[in-house]
């Protein structure tokens, strides 16, 4: 087990890259700490599996360093590394009974055959395959399958790291929260350095303890569910995040207030004058309704009921808002205004989250 | 003020990174890559005796048999400029590509609907009938060659091109068949139930949708055909006389009172490379795939 | 995929057989004709009940050219399949090479019969060939028209030559459907270069190597026109091969009775070994399937 440090890393594709959108991956810094479960959240071909390929040296980055526990890993193949990645689509040995899959890495590796025999049996009996142990590989469901290539990462007591690759992509619904239950278990029991590709927000959430979220070859934001909700850093990780996304409104910004379509809206506090693009972002969880009085003047389209809220979708101006209201909460059969909760606006610029003047945040 | 260029990864591009990526690949260039020599090696003998028929066939038959010289010394187009002007010698090109070409057009028009018809539903007889199609192209040629040379001159179609197409169509067809089916078993029934709901009749529906869908297999199957009835000669020969001679056959014509013309058959075998060679340049992106028979 | 049961689909199938049957069928029934009749000439044919089937099995003649047929096809079978597997493993995998690999690998596919035999019959002569010529410069005595082993090699090198692209660009098929991820997998496990053959390259490849096995058997067992144009045959009777020698007796000596019974017992031998490998085929497909 092992932290891992990017340094200065950045990977393109093309031999000779020119401009920044030559790169796949934009330069990046961070410290995955040892032991922790990280998801990497993005919408697809925003870089998120060439990370992912970078780490377990798949891939050789054109640019920076790999670090493993501070030690430079950047031109070490991945059978040095020693980390287990399981894939989009199962990877298992066709012709190979499940003990011979998951006995596989460890034979590899000149391990002696008892030694083999007593973990498989452990990672068989984890994965919940113990009874299918001397069955062929071919023909079993695509969650047996992946199971198999969980386990043999699994097995591998000593990994530095669990990478995984969108693996619950063609699993079905339920077998998904099964498995990954599964793995939560299996980080809280082994302490597994783990790092989660997902392009699945409700994934990303329950599975990791921060989130890192990627937005065309370049980390947006990295923090806890509740960070990422709270204050997204970037304009795409609010709309990425969370359901609906977060509105999103040009203003101009007078210090502490915030003037959006030559309405007046109170802003938490006072913030500096900026000179690129200016916006202010509001999760649908922060406006409210009201008839007349203050608010920026909207027309409500329709109400959905999804259950435990309502979605109440406006027109502002030509902008679609969304609102959303508690289950029971009545909708005001008036209403033409919405109303910012003013703990629940963050401040834009050029689609980056700014500070408020006078108080120091992590990003 | 803001700290836009502060976050993370909007620093810019080191100025190293082209440097470094050049000599990367300069030192993966020079290191001896054991596929390259295997390919190298592969292709040299493909290659060889094919440059060494179009090495001859730019050679004058004196310059053949006198000297032996590894490329043309003078070349001379002669021999080409004989074959494309005598009538007897290009019209064998002629004929191979209408029979060809109707060999083609026919198999694929009833293999595509009796494809479908295997690959979508069961019917008495069916598995028996597919083994019978496919033991049809298990048929030595020799075995039928007497037989059709009898059948055909009994209905008047000897040294015709639609009786060599027809004949070909013995080995063809089943071949067809089985390509096609094994790409339409690829398309998921879902499509055709879709089509039918939409009002879609059996016909509309194949041309329409059902065609485009499996175009590769199309494209593989006619490749096939092509390639199958273009290279045949023992059929051919045999169910013509002068009419629909092949070139294949006419080459044989190059023996005469003064010895083989070697300059000529050389070049009448370049020129038959060249259909195949076009077919195989058009649909080069799809070889890959094609030779799978969609059945990987 | 789970077919429907419907009978209507024998008009969709009925132009097939129709041309099928009228190519195979009629020739197919006179060949059956001839098997079982003698003649005297002028068309006057009388039953001979199996007696040329009986001549044939108690010909030498027949069994040897058997015997060299089954030699020849277990031969190139033996050559092709490993070979053209190790080509599609050293094969590029994509942009430009690749396509030239494979336009280059396909062109002797599409050249015809003959021809082959002419490029082959030209290259290895001693007087005007490359490969002749070589050979006799550096003291090898090679002479495909009156050495037996020289003819043998010839027309083994000139199948080789032919047809291993066709083993390998099956193989390449089957090779490129196998994801990335296999790859990677087997990085990570740390797989030797052998095992990824072994357990996943070879599983994947399985389907299509039977086809070519198929095809290459099938074809190879009904070879003609090559070694016909290279060797006639000879010298002797070297390269006498089951249709050469088919033809020299139905077209060349016109002992049509003997020849169709000969024809068919060629026939149902093909048939035999093809219906094995078609029913392991079908095996492994629904093997595959489960």
């Amino acid at each position: 087990m092992a932290k891992i440090t990017l340094d200065n890393l950045a990977h393109s594709y093309l031999p000779k890259p020119e401009s920044e959108d030559d790169f796949a991956l934009k330069e990046l810094n961070h410290d995955w700490q040892d032991g922790e479960a990280y998801a990497l959240l993005g919408s697809s071909g925003c870089g998120k599996s060439t990370l992912l390929n970078i780490i377990s040296g798949l891939l050789r980055p054109s640019h920076g360093r790999v670090l493993f526990d501070g030690q430079d890993v950047t031109d070490a193949p991945t059978a040095e590394r020693n980390i287990a990645q399981v894939f989009q689509f199962p990877v298992v040995y066709d012709t190979m009974t499940v003990r011979a899959n998951l006995a596989f890495p460890l034979k590899n590796r000149g391990m002696p055959a008892d030694e083999i025999a007593r973990r498989v049996q452990k990672v068989g009996a984890m994965i919940g395959m113990e009874a299918e142990l001397d069955r062929k590989a071919r023909g079993l469901t695509a969650d047996a399958k992946q199971k198999i290539s969980l386990g043999r990462g699994m097995v591998r007591e000593d990994v530095n790291a669990l990478l995984f690759d969108e693996p619950l992509t063609v699993i079905d619904p339920h077998m998904k929260w099964e498995l990954r239950t599964q793995l939560k278990k299996l980080h809280h029991d082994f302490g597994h350095t783990m790092i989660y590709v997902t392009h699945d927000q409700t994934e990303a959430l329950t599975f990791a303890d921060k989130v890192v979220v990627m937005y065309d070859g370049r980390v947006v934001q990295i923090g806890t569910p509740q960070e990422l909700f709270e204050r997204p850093a970037h304009t795409f990780v609010g709309y990425f995040i969370g359901s609906p996304g977060m509105n999103v409104f040009d203003a101009d910004i007078e210090g502490n207030a915030a003037r959006i379509n030559n309405v007046r809206v109170p802003l938490p506090a006072v913030y500096p004058f900026g000179s690129g693009h200016m916006q202010i972002g509001v999760r649908p969880e922060f406006v409210r309704l009201a008839e007349g009085g203050e608010g920026v003047p909207a027309r409500v389209l329709r109400i959905e009921d999804v259950g435990r809220h309502k979605i109440v979708r406006l027109d502002a101006a030509g902008q679609e808002v969304n609102a959303t209201l508690p289950e029971g909460a009545p909708v005001p059969a008036g209403a033409d205004r919405i109303v910012f909760d003013p703990a629940g606006i963050n401040v834009y610029e050029n689609a980056w989250r700014i500070a408020p003047e006078g108080r120091r945040e992590a990003a | 003020m803001t700290d836009t260029t502060a976050a993370p990864g909007a620093a810019s591009i080191p100025g190293d990174v082209t440097a470094e990526r050049n000599r990367a690949t300069t030192a993966r260039r020079f290191r001896p890559n054991g596929s390259a020599i295997v390919m190298g090696l592969y292709l040299l003998f493909l290659m060889l005796p094919i440059y060494w028929l179009l090495n001859m066939s730019l050679k004058t038959n004196a310059e053949i048999l006198g000297t032996f010289s590894l490329w043309p010394r003078d070349v001379t187009f002669e021999n080409y400029v004989t074959i494309l002007t005598d009538a007897s010698w290009y019209m064998g090109y002629v004929n191979s590509l209408i029979y060809v070409v109707l060999n083609t057009v026919i198999s694929l028009a009833v293999a595509l609907p009796a494809a479908y018809a295997f690959s979508r539903y069961s019917f008495v007889g069916d598995k028996h009938l597919f083994f019978w199609l496919l033991t049809n192209r298990m048929a030595p040629p020799a075995v039928f060659a007497l037989p059709f040379f009898q059948l055909y001159s009994s209905v008047g179609l000897f040294d015709t091109h639609i009786a060599v197409a027809l004949a070909h169509c013995l080995f063809n067809v089943p071949l067809a068949v089985w390509i096609l089916e094994g790409f339409m078993r690829g398309v998921p029934k879902e499509i055709d139930e879709t089509a039918y709901i939409d009002g879609y009749s059996f016909g509309r529906f194949f041309v329409r949708i059902f065609m485009p869908l499996i175009s590769s297999g199309i494209g593989v199957a006619a490749f096939f055909c092509f390639m199958f009835s273009w290279v045949e000669l023992l059929l051919s020969r045999t169910l013509t006389s002068v009419d629909a001679k092949p070139i294949a056959a006419t080459m044989t014509r190059t023996v005469g009172a003064a010895g083989i013309d070697w300059g000529v058959l050389a070049a009448a075998g370049v020129l038959t490379i060249i259909p195949g060679a076009l077919v195989i340049y058009f649909v080069r992106n799809y070889i890959a795939k094609g030779f799978a028979l969609g059945r990987v | 995929m789970n077919k429907t049961v419907n009978q209507k689909a024998w008009f969709l199938v009925l132009p097939v057989l129709v041309l099928v049957a009228f190519s195979a069928i009629i020739p197919l029934m006179t060949v059956v004709n001839y098997s079982v009749q003698d003649t005297f000439g002028n068309n006057v044919f009388f039953w001979n009940g199996i007696r040329w089937f009986e001549d044939m099995l108690n010909s030498e003649r027949m069994w040897n050219a058997l015997g060299r047929q089954a030699v020849f096809s277990a031969i190139i079978l033996a050559i092709e399949v490993p070979l053209g597997v190790f080509v599609a493993l050293n094969m590029p995998k994509k942009g430009f090479w690749a396509s030239f690999c494979l336009v280059v690998m396909s062109l002797p596919l599409l050249i015809p019969w003959n021809v082959v035999g002419t490029i082959w019959q030209i290259f290895g002569r001693v007087d005007i060939g490359l490969l002749g010529y070589t050979l006799d410069a550096i003291g090898i005595n090679y002479n495909y028209t009156q050495g037996y082993f020289a003819a043998w090699t010839t027309v083994i090198v000139m199948d080789v030559w032919h047809w291993t692209s066709l083993v390998a660009l099956l193989a390449y098929a089957g090779l490129q459907s196998i994801p990335d991820a296999y790859y990677q997998a087997a990085k990570i496990d740390q797989a030797s270069r052998w095992a990824v053959f072994r357990y996943i390259e070879l599983p994947k490849m399985m389907g299509v190597l039977m086809i070519a096995i198929l095809l290459r058997f099938m074809d190879s067992f009904m070879i003609y026109t090559e070694p016909f144009v290279v060797t006639g045959g000879g010298p002797g009777n070297a390269t006498t091969f089951l249709s050469i020698d088919l033809v020299k007796m139905a077209l060349g000596q016109f002992d049509l009775g003997p020849a169709a019974a000969f024809s068919i017992m060629y026939f149902l031998v093909i048939l035999a070994i093809s219906w094995v490998f078609y029913t392991v085929m079908t095996n492994l497909d629904k093997r595959d399937v489960r």
